[in-house]
């Protein structure tokens, strides 16, 4: 499964409690859209952490990494190349 | 307190039935354990449940006038009610009995409607007039005794707790949706709403009048606040301290009028301690107090109980609560609130209120209210940080002040602090807004909301800002931001809430009496008066309180770090990280789909999510006490309504 299909299924597991795909699309805001609040955050970052095997600086703890599927795609893919 | 329900013919015809009345009483036999009484006639029938603690021979209600023409059934203590004798004997009136319900007839043949202008107390009455053939419903200022009504067939029904109206309803009740709605925005309906449709609530302060067929509600208090800096007092900040303290000694000692003993509960906070060391130094009764302890040390104050209690020497016993006991004591605690809960802190306030029942005593103080009359909430420290943040949103400093209110933020720069500022920031373009202060808890809360059902949704006409908005005063707009706090949470969280489905019904569960002294209408609208900037000096909350009564405190008890009472949820309905049987049925598919409030899909999730120790937010642990308690809740009142109310009791 790609990066992007189990973020979008954590989050629509985790944070909409549906399966149906188009509840999110890959560039929705969490924060603007209420999916995730502050204490949510530290929950996403736990699965990230634990499902690709990365660590999060605290300086890479903002909206542009972590905001949308599609950031935090590209955040881990990112990450992963960085090694 | 007591439990009071009847019955009055607005435009039907049939006479009022004592069996009736007897099937309505009954079901408020925990407020009211020691004896009934009843008075009919062809338009209004009138019955009492007793909890006797003033003149334990003579005070059987109903009570009447001299020539019977006046009859009342009450639940609650009129404080003053020794002077106000004094006084309605001065002016001729004749009494019969000792008790403090008698004054409220005779406040009423000499005042008239103003008579409620005259009682310090707690109280819910029902009031009849025969020779004018009216009623009068009348609850006090701030809401610490509840009184519901409902119409049907002509007929005026109206008692201390709604399962004492549904006997008298030939069908089942229904989810008032929108009440739902305000309940998981607000964690209460706006008032009068309640939970059952059509079934509303007298408001603190107000009174309903039933006359020649119609019913007219009047305000007869409200709190007040300034509109303009003169009316905040001029006086030393050391003289203000000193009315404060003479004034709580007033509050504290007519609460202590009683002819059986009368405890008090301690927490380890602020309030409580003033409120025993007043006992102590100016109550003249012996000193016992009870206490709460949790097993998880995150709830436990229990530190700060035994320093109180060393210093002051009071005769205290304390009762433990395991997070299995909440779990296990939840389905018992919706059939007293009557209401969804967000949280499980009412049931140890049940647990607490059973032991000092078992220790023989029916009478407790508690330092309820103190947060919201002086200042103590950290949601009002919150609001002047973002109230001085949304002057300059931009600014990075700002903001980093809400570390010094929630210490385990962690606001260095980059770790969550985008995300803090989001929850925090929320309405920073809202900061003239009335409701301002509460923007962050109600966006919180309302996550909740996204568990609804379709069907549930498309009941919801009104939004819920929207209409609690309507129900404020607009002079609100001119107050002080910190005023303005205030009032929202007198009005939705201590009224619709902590004085109900935490306070009256915890207490009343176990036939207990609570008693405020910081809700004596004297000290509000004497705090109300205080400016701001005493209340809450820069960041230093009920600063006013700490200067006037710290001299009898600990210090290490006057500077704590403020601790909110919480109790454990989630882990409440968890063992071995599978939920209990009745959690895991109400939450199930099937009992979803039949009470229909709620997502069955979505629902079933969120449990999932808990059992494997992936919730850890707010919102995910509000949802589950939420949905939860409005199941409970469908199941006692809804589901089972011929079963609990049809059968005879």
């Amino acid at each position: 499964m790609s990066i992007e299909q189990k973020v979008r299924d954590y989050i629509l597991d985790n944070y909409l409690f549906t399966d149906d795909q188009s509840a999110l699309s890959n560039e929705d805001s969490f924060l603007n859209k209420g999916i995730i609040d502050s204490t949510g955050i530290m929950e996403v970052i736990f699965f990230l952490e634990e499902q690709f095997g990365i660590q999060v600086q605290d300086e890479e703890m903002v909206p542009e990494n972590l905001d949308s599927v599609k950031n935090i795609t590209s955040y881990i893919q990112r990450k992963q190349a960085a090694g | 307190m007591c439990g009071i329900a009847g019955i009055f013919n607005l435009s039907s015809a049939e006479p009022v039935r004592e069996p009736l009345l007897q099937q309505m009483i009954t079901r408020l036999n925990h407020r009211g354990p020691d004896g009934t009484g009843f008075y009919t006639d062809n338009h209004v029938g009138l019955a009492h449940a007793r909890l006797s603690i003033i003149d334990l021979e003579g005070g059987k209600q109903p009570i009447h006038n001299e020539d019977k023409t006046i009859w009342v059934i009450f639940n609650g203590e009129i404080f003053n009610y020794i002077e106000l004798r004094e006084e309605l004997e001065r002016r001729g009136h004749r009494f019969y009995t000792h008790s403090d319900t008698e004054v409220i007839v005779h406040a009423y043949e000499e005042y008239g409607d103003d008579f409620a202008q005259q009682f310090n107390g707690q109280f819910a009455i029902a009031l009849w007039d025969s020779n004018k053939k009216r009623l009068v419903l009348l609850r006090d200022r701030v809401g610490i005794a509840p009184l519901f009504y409902t119409q049907q067939n002509g007929r005026l029904l109206f008692a201390s707790e709604v399962k004492a109206i549904l006997p008298a309803l030939a069908h089942s009740p229904t989810l008032n949706a929108q009440a739902l709605d305000q309940l998981m925005t607000f964690w209460s309906p706006v008032s009068p709403e309640t939970l059952f449709k059509n079934v509303y609530e007298v408001s603190p302060g107000f009174m309903l009048i039933v006359e020649h067929g119609e019913m007219t509600s009047r305000r007869y208090w409200d709190w007040q606040f300034p509109v303009s800096q003169d009316e905040y007092f001029s006086a030393s900040e050391q003289q203000l301290a000193d009315e404060l303290h003479d004034l709580l000694i007033s509050a504290t000692q007519i609460r202590l009028r009683s002819d059986v003993p009368v405890g008090a509960y301690l927490s380890g906070g602020l309030d409580s301690s003033v409120l025993v060391s007043l006992i102590h130094h100016y109550g003249n009764v012996p000193l016992r107090t009870f206490s709460i302890r949790f097993e998880e040390g995150e709830f436990d104050e229990g530190n700060y109980q035994n320093e109180l209690i060393q210093h002051l020497g009071a005769d205290h016993s304390r009762v433990h609560c395991a997070n299995q006991d909440i779990g296990n004591a939840f389905q018992k605690t919706i059939w007293h609130t009557e209401s969804t809960v967000m949280r499980t802190a009412p049931v140890p306030m049940g647990i607490l209120s059973g032991h000092v029942r078992s220790q023989n005593y029916k009478v407790v103080l508690t330092g309820e209210g103190a947060d919201e009359v002086l200042g103590g909430y950290d949601l009002f420290k919150e609001a002047k940080i973002r109230q001085f943040w949304a002057k300059y949103p931009d600014s990075e400093f700002r903001p980093l002040l809400l570390k010094k209110l929630y210490p385990y933020l962690d606001l260095s720069k980059g770790r969550g602090m985008t995300y803090i500022k989001s929850f925090f920031g929320a309405g920073l373009d809202q900061a003239d807004a009335a409701w301002f202060s509460h923007i962050p808890r109600w966006n919180t809360t309302a996550k909740c909301k996204e568990f609804f059902a379709e069907s549930l949704k498309a009941q919801l006409s009104n939004d819920a800002i929207a209409t609690i908005e309507k129900s404020l005063p607009r002079v609100i707009s001119r107050w002080h931001p910190f005023n303005r706090a205030q009032y929202l949470e007198a009005k939705s969280l201590m009224g619709g809430y902590l004085l109900c489905s935490q306070g009256d019904r915890m207490l009343l569960s176990n036939s207990v009496e609570g008693r405020f002294p910081f809700l004596d209408h004297r000290v509000i609208e004497f705090a109300n008066r205080v400016h701001p900037k005493l209340k809450m000096k820069v960041l230093n909350e009920k600063y006013l309180l700490k200067k006037a009564m710290g001299k009898y405190l600990p210090p290490s008890i006057v500077n704590r770090y403020k601790q909110p009472y919480r109790a454990p949820d989630i882990p409440a309905f968890f063992m071995d990280n599978k939920p209990l049987e009745y959690v895991s049925e109400l939450l199930g598919e099937s009992a979803l789909r039949d009470s229909g409030y709620f997502d069955a899909a979505k629902v079933p999730r969120l449990l999932k999510k808990i059992e494997q120790g992936r919730a850890i937010g707010y919102k995910d642990n509000m949802a589950l006490v939420g949905i939860l308690s409005t199941q409970i809740w469908h199941n006692h009142f809804i589901k089972n309504f011929n079963k609990n109310f049809k059968s005879g009791g």
